[in-house]
């Protein structure tokens, strides 16, 4: 891809040739490679660089047409350009999109830098001994069905026809380990592990084999349970899938389409324990994937979204943030409807609580480590969830690995039925958070 | 025009100009040049897919469009095998030197590289271009499409029809997109081979409220190959369909947890075998050995009365494709047979890695996925029973009319959501329920689908999985499985 004051100066141009007044893009090129290993052989090898743009053109009558394009040159900008031209005529007459006001405002972070990437032979090197290493820590460990070594580097920009213009660029490189158990009268088990950083040097691939085996291992003695209602720990990873699923609850698009479990009057209402808050924080000094500019070009910043149990802020578009009187957050995701995302939550313990609890202690509790199969297993718009997951029951630190089960509940009634949030968070590609404890929740075994 | 044997010097003053925006035979000469120069720096395999994309989407929110959306697309992807091993190189520049760039890349990490200015460079002997877009006079389907006007006022028109139908609406939606697609694959065994495919989709998404009681509630339907899809889209129907659905589930019962025997509505209920059993008869899951089926080919697997197809060749149907991603003719593959385990389904890369033949099932999303196998229409073949015979059948379990979608791990287990479901006493339908999910194991679930009845019915769906999402029709009549767990409250 040209770079950003090339590509500003061809839809300059372009929109000028098309009698086009007022129009805004933005873009990225990733520059990415991955790789998959099979039994100490490099299976499938994969590298990738691409580029795309976005751009929005306002007509005479204020209405806006949009098209995306991935190719970044002077003919397919052009094309592009005269595209949206076309699909504007049938744009909203209503809550048009317009510029940020915040896409000129400086921006106080300065995005993370990049970290040269690695030889994919490095690559490969790192991921055969990872799974050479995986295999050898148990015999009942008879493979690693998914696994993948991966580096990506990407640019992205934003600019506008009122002189906006701005960009970023990160790397990232993860791996990711998922083995598979064969015993003779037994049910194949399996369990994983994710590790993502800024560059392969920093990548704890060593801490994703020893979190892999340590859960393969625990996995191997199961028992099935009964179903019934239990006190359940949910761990990061858990409660932020269960979290995102369900961030209607606090996006500002969701609430005004009528499509939310909250409504604009929500904000100042108790929506979950006061033990518990949650901020979004694409600046969080552990999120590799820090952004500093949304899609509209709005400075990211940290919002605080439930404060105390306290539904404190919506996350907002310029869009959005117009419609209801208030600042946008630095949240949007251009399109031809431009649509509200999080980036990185930061859950946190709200007070110190009465009463503590600790795995070491509990009885009979069910320490839930993921749940799977959200698209199937969440009803967003209902609040409820019924979802497969893996997990221990845990008497007095003794974990035993559950066969197969489900969790149901709804999610405003298992935010209001917290009872600790511990206080060590856990780092995950989602967000910082520590394990959250909650009471009575549905679980179906046998 | 080159000579068919050139020195790898001469390469970069070579000036290619394939035509930019159609893929047609000006491109045999560059590709058959990159491939042979692939081969003589030792690759076993290459294979080029190019492909641009025209797509759009439609969406009307109560009585407005508020989005409209294009998306033009173009890039190539880039696969080499030495013996088992590949890798895949995918870039938007589709010129003779993006495309040169890409395959350097693809060698280099298979530990080759380009000969030396020396050697020479045979071309690749490709076919003649086995377009099927001429043969199958599918080269005005983009024109032919609907405007951007007759779809916002198409929706529009079916997004009033859903608001007359239905009661104690919170919100409505009908969205629709075309996606037009060329492709183009050349190959170093001679594969030269063109298509153009259409597929469409349209459909609501209805939320009603009252109260605290909430139903969400969405019907899709799709096709391939039909330029005039929309225009005769059925909305009141299906807005009917759907405010019927709303109306059941807005205060239904939560289900009440345990094992039951179920009847699944036919249809979108063959997302039971689609994820129970077709991705364990996929070539990427017997090479990974993540499949329990991968030594049971000829035995028995499942239910005497259960037999299943995969195949790309219904007329329209959401899965069809006139050749796969790799240049194959697609086919129709028996899967099960009266309970055995006939075939698997394979690509490129499963064929070399399991020895299982292909079958026409080398898919992708895009030019960034290598293809892999994956189905394309997929179903349960009607059976000899009657729906008054599954459900007299049962004394007390759960009727699945509506299904959501679903996924299978790695040990088999597969789960999947119940959009609409309503509880089966003495053989009734006596109350509707909610929050369902049936979670089973698929060796185990095979064998306890004891019942099929003859109303086979195919619906269009989407597939995640390894090489991307993909546009796949899943099917059965109605059946019976014995017993299954149904995780609830």
């Amino acid at each position: 891809m040209s770079d950003v004051g090339t590509i500003a100066a061809i839809a300059k141009q372009k929109a000028q040739t098309l009698g086009i007044q007022k129009f805004d893009v933005c873009g990225s090129t990733v520059d990415e490679a991955s790789v998959q290993v099979d039994q100490g052989e490099p299976k499938q090898v994969k590298a990738s660089k691409r580029s795309s743009v976005m751009v929005r053109v306002w007509n005479e009558a204020n209405t806006v047409g949009v098209t995306s394009t991935s190719e970044v040159d002077e003919l397919g900008l052009e094309l592009a350009l005269k595209t949206a031209q076309e699909a504007s005529a049938f744009g909203a007459k209503e809550h048009v999109p317009d510029f940020s006001p915040a896409a000129t405002a400086t921006l106080d972070a300065t995005p993370t830098e990049k970290v040269p990437p690695a030889e994919i032979a490095t690559l490969i090197e790192n991921l055969v001994k990872t799974e050479a290493q995986l295999m050898e820590a148990h015999a009942a460990i008879a493979g690693v069905p998914y696994n993948g070594l991966a580096q990506r580097d990407a640019q992205r920009f934003y600019l506008n026809s009122a002189g906006a213009m701005r960009q970023e660029g990160r790397s990232s490189s993860s791996i990711y380990l998922y083995s598979k158990t064969e015993q003779e009268g037994k049910r194949p088990r399996s369990a994983g592990a994710f590790r993502v950083s800024h560059g392969l040097d920093q990548l704890d691939i060593d801490g994703c084999l020893q979190e892999t085996v340590e859960k393969t291992i625990s996995h191997l003695n199961y028992q099935p349970i009964t179903s019934g209602k239990y006190r359940v720990v949910l761990s990061a990873e858990a409660f932020l899938s269960l979290l995102g699923a369900f961030s209607n609850l606090f996006n500002a698009q969701s609430i005004l389409d009528n499509r939310s479990l909250s409504t604009v009057d929500s904000l100042g209402t108790e929506i979950a324990s006061p033990l518990l808050s949650v901020a979004d924080d694409a600046l969080h000094a552990d999120n590799v994937g820090q952004t500093t500019f949304d899609d509209e070009g709005t400075p990211t910043r940290r919002i605080s979204i439930i404060d105390r149990g306290i539904l404190s802020n919506f996350l907002h578009s310029a869009g959005t943030a117009k419609r209801l009187n208030t600042e946008p957050t630095g949240h949007a995701n251009l399109g031809a409807k431009v649509t509200v995302g999080p980036h990185f939550y930061h859950v946190f313990a709200a007070s110190q609580p009465e009463q503590t609890y600790s795995l070491d202690d509990a009885e009979n509790v069910i320490f839930i480590d993921d749940v799977q199969a959200l698209h199937a297993g969440v009803k967003a718009l209902q609040g409820s969830f019924s979802l497969p997951f893996d997990g221990w029951l845990v008497n007095k630190g003794e974990r035993v690995s559950i066969e197969s089960a489900t969790v149901a509940g709804d999610f405003r009634e298992l935010l209001k039925s917290i009872i600790y949030v511990e206080s060590e968070a856990e780092l995950t590609p989602g967000g910082i958070c520590p394990r959250i404890w909650v009471d009575e929740l549905s679980i179906t075994g046998e | 025009m080159p000579p068919t044997a050139l020195l790898s010097r001469e390469l970069p003053t070579l000036d290619y100009s394939a035509t930019r925006d159609r893929f047609d035979e000006t491109w045999r000469s560059p590709l058959s040049t990159l491939l042979g120069l692939g081969r003589a720096a030792g690759a076993d395999f290459v294979e080029f897919f190019l492909e641009r994309v025209n797509y759009i989407s439609c969406l009307a929110e109560e009585d407005a469009i508020t989005s409209i959306s294009p998306r033009l697309i173009a890039g190539a992807g880039v696969r080499v095998f030495l013996a088992k091993g590949d890798c895949y190189v995918s870039t938007n520049d589709l010129s003779f030197k993006g495309l040169k760039a890409a395959l350097e890349k693809a060698l280099s990490i298979l530990g080759l590289s380009l000969p030396n200015p020396q050697a020479f460079i045979p071309e690749i002997n490709l076919e003649l271009l086995r377009d099927y877009a001429a043969a199958n006079q599918k080269e005005t389907w983009l024109s032919d499409c609907s405007s951007m006007q007759e779809m916002g006022d198409i929706l529009l028109t079916a997004n009033a029809q859903l608001h007359q139908q239905a009661n104690h609406v919170q919100s409505r939606r009908a969205a629709y997109f075309r996606d037009w697609q060329e492709i183009l694959v050349a190959a170093s065994d001679g594969v030269f081979a063109r298509d153009i495919r259409l597929t469409q989709s349209v459909g609501y998404s209805l939320l009603c409220a009252e109260g605290s009681d909430r139903a969400s509630i969405n019907k899709r339907v799709g096709a391939t190959n039909n330029p005039n899809f929309l225009r005769a889209w059925q909305y009141a129907d299906d807005a009917a369909e759907v405010a019927e659905s709303a109306g059941q589930m807005l205060h239904a019962d939560y289900v009440e947890s345990g094992n039951y025997p179920i009847i699944m509505a036919n249809e979108f209920g063959g997302v039971i075998f689609h994820e129970a059993c077709g991705h364990l008869l996929e070539t990427t899951q017997i090479e990974r050995k993540t499949s329990p089926f991968s030594e049971m080919k000829g035995k028995k697997i499942a239910h005497e009365n259960l037999t299943a197809w995969d195949e790309g060749l219904s007329p329209n149907a959401f899965g069809s494709i006139d050749m796969d991603d790799e240049g194959m003719p697609v086919q129709r593959t028996l899967l099960i047979e009266n309970g055995i385990l006939k075939n698997f389904l394979s690509d490129r890369a499963g064929c070399i890695r399991t020895g299982q033949p292909r079958t026409g099932s080398g898919r992708r999303q895009s030019f960034t996925h290598a293809a892999a196998s994956r189905m394309r229409n997929t179903y349960i073949a009607p059976g000899n029973f009657t729906n008054e015979d599954l459900f007299a059948s049962v004394e007390k379990g759960i009727y699945c009319k509506k299904m959501g979608g679903g996924s299978v791990g790695p040990t088999g287990e597969f789960n999947f959501g119940v959009d609409e479901a309503y509880l089966i006493e003495n053989g009734k339908i006596t109350k509707p329920l909610k929050g369902a999910t049936l979670i089973g194991e698929a060796k185990e679930i095979m064998k306890k689908i004891s019942m099929s009845s003859q109303d086979l019915g195919l619906a269009a769906g989407f597939c995640g999985s390894i090489s991307g999402s993909i546009y796949v029709t899943v099917g059965q009549p109605h059946i019976k499985v014995d017993e299954i767990t149904v995780g609830g409250r």
